[in-house]
């Protein structure tokens, strides 16, 4: 009796281990230092966390589907590019319809590539990493951009702006996140996604019409990644070439570290914001205790192996792999 | 070598989480003895074997060989004590030699840890020589067809002299020509004085080439029998604690309309000139062997491959049928021949996996109807007796019977009016085949029309109201369920009489090695 | 000529080589010399050597991102190590305990990830993906994300010294991938890291070790990257925190573009050298030609998937007519 209570806590601490870790990071942390569990404080780790976030809950939708998308960082600086040195010459709306046309146009090459060209995920959009970046490059000229007129435009809305006391960018995180969870879990199209990624075979026979569903997640994927740039640009008011460099690997890390699993047909958009949070609280929290920010880089290496550690270990009823 | 058994199992007990796999089971196997293993699935005998193998260790319990007790850690230390074990799936690396495959995790070495070339190739040599194969130890074997790389995967029992030779399952995509080869390599070794231990579903195999038979139930040692004095009604009754008939034909029925008819179709050298139809309230059978094109057909009438000529009328319709969604629109549905690689979903539950096929159907306006969907499942778990806590039970976790069941249920959801079922009872327990075999003839009783796929002869004669039997592609004859008889099946599948079969089958396979 | 279509068409990149090669002798008349041969064999070391080791791991079946962070670590450690005060009077000898640290470290780093696929069963992409992170944490941690330079002036003679007609660095990338090709070809762990990439139950079952195997293909590809960190830095004559970024993309996209897959079981070393020369060609040919940098972006992206695209319909037999 006594082996089995020991048994069935070992499940829920392994099966909700990343919550675990998730309250024990926010009370550690409250305890050390008085200023974590601050409105301030939090409203910072959710304002930091808000691009990150945003491309996450995209890469979401290819990651359950069983796919990578790598190429969302070169994107994001692409896109940011784009953004910013339109603003000054057709408008902020023109720029902002520009830059999403030109985000879901990568994103639809990527989903053609995948989807129905059935080419794998990772190579593809590593190449489109590549060719993304030097687009971007070759746009500017290599040349930083930015925007005049800082003060007076309402592009800062997005990235300095407030709408009834709530930083825009938090809204905008949470209203895609909102949509992006009614859309996985309570559609037709989220249930495509999760038996595309979870058994593409099976997918097929069952009528799905894969390549779209694959499409379609990419062309979200990019949609967020283009969101998440108006945000970063309207932020900084300027942009580099390679601002959206190792964002591709850290959106994946937070995905990863929701508990998503790369193999496709299981995650959630929650399971994604319980991810990113941690890397911004993270993050956050560290800093609040006087570290360097690279310290966090450790931090996260330990906590995403433990985190995915924990949950393939519950799965398999063993904590170590059977070749151990 | 002494009189007494070559290898011995006593009191062997395993358990994994929540399950007790195998339960104080003892088995004694002498030299020249073909021992066969019978279970339903689930019973134990993978482990079992895999215990033997060294793959897994035993909780309590121990082995002899040759009466002195060993302990195998590892399939390296089993293989060195002499046993072998044959798998069910090929297990063989693609990038790989013929040679280095069969030598797997046993290369010759030199020193700097090289591999001896020469050694490796000679020994080999001799082994495909004995086995009278074509192909030389160099061969990829990625570029063997199946059949090569199957002898491949049997010439790995004779790099060693095996005391032990466990084949799990070893004919089940072997055609009836190999089948024969094989048989004769078990002879030869049994000849040899190896002790042979045989794993199948198949009764006439165990009959043909064992000397006793064990049974295992729910983990436990149910029987074992001299094989000579048993018969397969007692070897069933042990297996699932009561007798079943599984031969008998259950009650004809009266066709109406025709619902597909198809004339001439061909899908390159899949098939040709394929021409049948189908009735509402009928059950057709296709029957031949693996490789015919049976399943072929199905895919194409799925939508899954184009036809390179041919028509296809669905209901009296000239059709063309571009995808599987659109045969589905049609009310053509398709329970494919593999279960978990393209039936189910198996990480979603129940409940998803049956609605998965009719999910645009689920949807209140834009959202998923919880309600409904749970309807749906609820009217298929009863009518087809799914055996399950909820819906929310992953099917990974259920019995392969049940998971045929939700595969049915997902196509049944979509109202079909041509049902085809590839394989239907492959892998699953007695128990569940006779109640699917049931329900296909209940469901014709209902007016589908049904298309029934399979390589058992059995399952065949018992379930449909005509057979085809498929030869390389083309529909050989078409029999009513009175007229056919198991030799002129065997006849048409084979395109000789059933005495010349096993004469000609040796060389057939011969020139193709 | 048969044979030398099949081989190509098993080879495909070395085909394309023959095509720039020809192309930028005859657009360009600085491009055919030797002097630019042995520019282009010693610009290519670097990543060729780290993508040997890539290549390993890859047939394995696994993946290795973290190998940016082993380089900059090990050009740190063999940087600064060479400076410190205890080894002050060792004249040239001070190079002996600093090199032996960079490749250690290298090592050591390369069976922390092997061990850590091997004991917990963590897909290689994941584990290797927090390394990443991680490991470029320990480098800013150790050099306070300050450079190093070379205070030997033999270390920095190393990275443009001859070894008879040909550049040091170029005989060390050749002689390594002379080892690397007969290890694969000729020895039982070679042969076994295909059986383990092509089919891993198969492996276990016939009795190879999975676990430590692939933890010594891991090692190897940690001294490999480790080394091409030294040569970095005798190259550079120091070392910066941020050296290797974006190599780990490099390297794969390498040794995809050489026809190693992705899902392991297939692959060699001479694919792996077209891959590198093929990616240090175009980069040397176009530089020659005064094409921007970017546009070498572009078209890696473009080949990357391009040969995808090839390979793909170059092996697809027994799929006439398959819509899956």
């Amino acid at each position: 009796m006594a082996e089995e209570r020991l048994k069935s806590a070992t499940r829920i601490l392994t099966q909700r281990g990343i919550l675990i870790a998730f309250i024990l990071f926010m009370v550690g942390f409250s305890v050390v230092s008085d200023r974590f569990m601050t409105a301030d404080n939090l409203q910072a780790v959710f304002r930091q966390a808000a691009i990150i976030g945003v491309m996450a809950l995209g890469v979401t939708l290819v990651v359950i589907c069983g796919n990578l998308d790598l190429s969302v960082g070169s994107l994001l600086s692409l896109s940011t590019v784009l953004v910013v040195d339109l603003h000054d010459k057709i408008g902020p709306i023109s720029a902002i319809a520009v830059t999403l046309l030109v985000a879901l146009a990568v994103g639809a090459v990527n989903g053609l590539l995948v989807g129905v060209a059935r080419l794998n995920s990772l190579i593809v959009t590593l190449g489109m990493l590549s060719a993304i970046q030097g687009l971007t490059l070759i746009y500017t000229g290599g040349q930083n951009v930015d925007i005049q007129n800082q003060d007076t435009t309402w592009f800062a809305i997005f990235g300095r702006g407030a709408i009834l006391g709530v930083p825009t960018q938090i809204l905008i995180f949470v209203v895609l996140a909102v949509v992006m969870h009614v859309v996985l879990a309570h559609t037709p199209f989220g249930r495509r996604v999760y038996a595309s990624g979870g058994n593409p075979t099976a997918a097929v026979f069952s009528g799905i019409r894969r390549g779209r569903v694959v499409l379609a997640t990419y062309m979200t994927s990019a949609f967020c990644t283009g969101i998440a740039a108006i945000i970063l640009g309207s932020r900084v008011m300027g942009s580099q070439n390679n601002v959206g460099q190792g964002y591709e690997l850290l959106v994946l890390s937070a995905v990863i570290l929701g508990g998503t699993s790369l193999l496709g047909g299981s995650g959630s958009i929650a399971k994604t914001v319980i991810g990113v949070l941690i890397l911004g609280f993270i993050q956050n929290g560290l800093l609040l205790l006087g570290f360097a920010y690279y310290v966090q880089w450790l931090v996260t290496w330990v906590v995403i192996i433990l985190a995915v550690w924990l949950d393939i270990a519950a799965k398999r009823g063993r904590m170590f792999s059977p070749f151990a | 070598m002494t009189d007494g058994p070559t290898l011995t199992l006593f009191h062997i007990g395993k358990s994994f989480p929540g399950v007790r796999a195998i339960d104080d089971v003892s088995l004694d196997i002498h030299p020249g003895e073909v021992h066969a293993l019978l279970g339903e699935n689930g019973a134990g005998k993978s482990t079992l074997m895999k215990i033997l193998a060294g793959m897994y260790q035993p909780d309590e319990g121990e082995i002899t060989l040759d009466g002195a007790r060993v302990v195998m850690r590892t399939p390296l230390e089993a293989k060195a004590l002499g046993v072998v074990l044959i798998h069910q799936e090929l297990s063989l690396v693609k990038e790989l030699s013929v040679a280095e495959n069969i030598y797997l995790g046993d290369l010759p070495r030199r020193s700097l840890g090289r591999v001896d070339w020469k050694t490796l190739y000679a020994r080999v040599g001799d082994i495909l020589k004995r086995l009278k194969c074509g192909f030389t130890p160099e061969t990829r074997v990625g570029d063997l067809s199946i059949a090569n790389q199957q002898m491949v995967e049997i010439a790995r029992v004779l790099t060693t002299t095996a005391r032990v030779v466990i084949f799990d399952e070893p004919t089940a995509s072997l055609t009836d020509a190999e089948k024969i080869v094989l048989f004769d390599i078990i002879r030869d070794l049994k000849a040899g004085g190896a002790a042979i231990i045989y794993i199948s579903h198949r009764m006439d195999e165990i009959f043909t080439l064992s000397d006793r038979i064990t049974v295992l139930r729910d983990g436990k040692h149910s029987g074992t029998l001299a094989t000579a004095e048993t018969n397969e009604d007692e070897v069933t009754r042990l297996m699932i604690g009561r007798s079943l008939d599984l031969t008998r034909r259950i009650e004809a029925s009266t066709p109406g309309e025709a619902v597909l008819d198809v004339r001439g179709l061909s899908c390159g050298r899949l098939f040709q000139d394929v021409s049948f139809t189908v009735h509402a309230g009928e059950v057709v059978g296709f029957y031949g062997l693996i490789g015919a094109g049976r399943s072929e057909i199905a895919e194409t009438l799925f939508g899954l491959r184009a036809p390179t000529a041919g028509t296809i009328r669905f209901r009296g319709e000239p059709v063309s049928i571009a995808s599987p969604a659109h045969a589905i629109s049609l009310g053509i549905s398709l329970v494919p021949e593999s279960r978990k690689e393209q039936g189910l979903v198996l990480e979603l539950n129940c409940r998803d996996n049956i609605t998965l096929a009719t999910i645009d159907a689920m949807a209140n306006g834009p959202f998923l109807s919880g309600s409904r969907e749970a309807a749906v499942f609820e009217k298929y778990r009863e009518r087809l007796r799914i055996k399950t806590p909820g819906w929310r039970q992953v099917v990974g976790n259920l019995s392969g019977g049940n998971q045929q069941k939700i595969v049915i249920g997902k196509w049944l959801a979509t109202q079909p009016k041509l049902l085809i079922l590839d394989e239907p009872t492959r892998g699953i327990d007695i128990g569940s085949k006779a109640e699917i075999h049931d329900l296909i003839r209940e469901l014709a009783r209902s007016g589908y029309a049904i298309i029934v796929i399979s390589s058992e002869m059995p399952e065949v004669l018992k379930v449909s109201d005509r057979v085809i039997g498929m030869y390389h592609g083309r529909l050989m004859r078409e029999f009513t369920a009175e007229e056919v008889t198991e030799d002129k099946l065997v006849q048409a599948i084979s395109g000789i009489a059933r005495s010349e079969f096993s004469a000609c089958a040796a060389p057939l396979l011969q020139t193709r090695c | 000529m048969n044979r030398t279509l099949r081989w190509l068409s098993r080879n495909p990149i070395w085909g394309f080589i023959l095509l720039i090669f020809v192309f930028f002798s005859l657009a360009n008349p600085f491009f055919f010399d030797l002097q630019n041969f042995e520019n282009i064999l010693v610009q290519t070391s670097t990543i060729g050597l780290i993508a040997l080791g890539m290549t390993l791991v890859m047939i394995n079946g696994n993946i290795d991102l973290s190998v940016g962070g082993i380089v900059a670590l090990s050009a740190s450690l063999v940087v600064d190590i060479q400076g410190w005060e205890i080894f002050a009077g060792w004249g040239d000898w001070q190079l002996v305990p600093a090199v032996a640290a960079a490749l250690l470290a290298g090592v050591a780093l390369g069976a922390l990830n092997g061990l850590i696929v091997w004991w917990t069963g963590v897909d290689a992409f994941i584990v290797t993906l927090g390394a990443m992170l991680g490991i470029r944490g320990i480098v800013f941690v150790y050099t306070k994300e300050q450079s190093f330079y070379a205070t030997n002036f033999a270390f920095s003679d190393f990275g443009s010294s001859n070894i008879g007609p040909l550049p040091t660095l170029a005989v060390v990338f050749l002689v390594c991938a002379l080892l690397v090709h007969w290890l694969l070809s000729q020895t039982v762990h070679g042969r076994n890291t295909y059986a383990v990439g092509g089919n891993r139950q198969a492996a276990v079952n016939a009795g190879i070790r999975i676990g430590p195997h692939m933890m010594v293909n891991f090692i190897i590809l940690g001294f490999l990257a480790a080394l091409a960190g030294m040569t970095l830095a005798s190259q550079m004559g120091a070392s910066t925190p941020t050296l290797g970024q974006d190599y780990e993309l490099w390297v794969i996209t390498a040794v995809v573009l050489g026809g190693t897959k992705l899902t392991g079981g297939a692959g060699n070393i001479v694919g792996t050298l077209g891959g590198v020369l093929a990616i240090g060609i175009l980069r040397n040919g176009m530089n020659l030609m005064q094409v921007p940098a970017f546009y070498v972006l572009v078209i890696l992206g473009v080949i990357l998937i391009a040969v995808l695209f090839l390979d793909r319909q170059l092996n697809r037999k027994g799929q006439e007519g398959y819509r899956l």
